[in-house]
């Protein structure tokens, strides 16, 4: 082996070496990793109640309702699964729909209702023009008609 | 008839070389950037859901890809430099940073200026975002190593170990949406899937890309150039060049 094939081997196996304890080290933070709890996950108590959390999924279609001041807003989130009732007081992003994804962040009182001081959109992947989107909701409209019938 | 690439290894034909080519990729650096703004702004269509805030993916992917991308070519210059002694891998390694911590930090600006409108945030901690400010950091720890060092051989060697270690992050950030739940959406593209954009988006900002590339060539061989002079200013080949015996 020449001197510069075995700097090189060294230099392949310490870098190899780190990735190694680098992937150890982030299995180990799995869950600290994680940015929000879905649903399911805070129904299986795999999410620290008690203390502030996210709770990430789909805003159940339907849900949204604004309550009494105008700026307090109840609605659901869900991951088809499970749904967690969450009251939120501000104001909500650009993004925010129904049927669309949404972080919220706060604490699960003891009646079971998710009290939100942060609610973030969280969108797909998918761009498209607005003609293409609506194409799209009408071939699904079309194919859950005929799967009914 | 076969090339002798190991003369190019030698600063000084390196110098030359790089100087010829710069005119070349700095003019193609241009129509693409040009090319690439007109459908980004004039051809592409309205997002669906995004409206027109979605434009900035015509800055904001290409300068992340490239911060990605730049940081492995430097780690692999450096590796090289640090393994058999060249210097111009080396000083290549060097040249390549400052770009890559702009394109860094660019991802990272242009990212939240879009994310308050959108999200409801300048910033959050998950794991896409704060593996690319690592990487920024990576970068500025690697130029301030070198800068911090007064002997060029020593901070070659410091900053590629900086370089190779960093490496890791890279896998990080291009896998983190889907190892983790994060707020920042997953891949529109890949190249195992087939893209979930529309053409005109897509190849706008495929286009914007390749201006990135081009921009970063320049300004690689450019600054390469400059660390050449630099240190290899004691040469004889550089005092000819500054008597203007060399053209």
């Amino acid at each position: 082996m020449k001197p510069r094939h075995k700097k090189m081997a060294v230099i392949a196996l310490s870098v190899s070496a780190l990735a190694v304890s680098v992937v150890l080290v982030l299995n180990a933070f799995q869950s600290n990793l994680v940015f929000f709890f879905s649903p399911s996950q805070v129904a299986a108590k795999e999410a620290p109640i008690g203390k502030s959390f996210r709770v990430g999924g789909l805003v159940e279609e339907g849900s949204l309702k604004r309550v009494g001041d105008g700026t307090t807003m109840k609605f659901a989130i869900t991951d088809t699964a499970e749904v967690i009732k969450v009251v939120y007081t501000g104001i909500l992003p650009d993004l925010f729909k129904e049927g669309k994804g949404v972080v919220a962040q706060g604490k699960i009182a003891d009646d079971g209702v998710f009290y939100a001081d942060e609610v973030l959109a969280k969108h797909d992947e998918n761009y498209m023009p607005p003609e293409a989107a609506a194409a799209l909701e009408q071939a699904a409209k079309a194919q859950k008609t005929s799967f009914t019938q | 008839m076969t090339i002798n690439w190991f003369k190019y290894a030698s600063p000084a034909s390196f110098y030359f070389l790089a100087g010829r080519m710069v005119p070349y990729f700095a003019t193609l650096a241009i129509i693409f950037l040009v090319v690439g703004l007109y459908i980004g702004f004039f051809v592409a269509p309205t997002d669906f859901q995004q409206g027109e805030a979605y434009r900035i993916i015509f800055i904001h992917v290409p300068a992340a890809w490239m911060s990605m991308f730049l940081y492995v070519i430097m780690a692999f210059w450096a590796g090289v430099g640090l393994a058999f002694n060249t210097r111009l891998s080396s000083m290549v390694a060097s040249a390549i940073a400052p770009t890559g911590a702009m394109f860094a930090f660019l991802a990272l600006w242009t990212g939240a200026w879009w994310g308050k409108p959108m999200w409801g945030t300048w910033w959050v901690w998950d794991a896409r975002l704060t593996s690319e400010l690592i990487l920024f950091f990576l970068y500025i720890g690697f130029m301030s190593l070198q800068a911090a060092i007064d002997d060029p051989k020593r901070a070659d060697k410091a900053g590629a170990v900086i370089a190779l270690v960093g490496v890791v992050n890279v896998p990080i950030i291009y896998f983190s949406v889907q190892w983790w739940n994060t707020l920042h959406q997953g891949a529109s593209v890949s190249l195992v899937q087939s893209p979930k954009m529309a053409t005109a988006m897509l190849s706008g900002m495929l286009i914007m890309t390749l201006a990135a590339w081009m921009y970063s060539i320049v300004m690689i061989l450019t600054r390469t150039r400059l660390i050449i002079l630099e240190r290899e200013r004691h040469t004889a080949w550089v005092s000819e060049l500054k008597e203007g015996v060399l053209e």
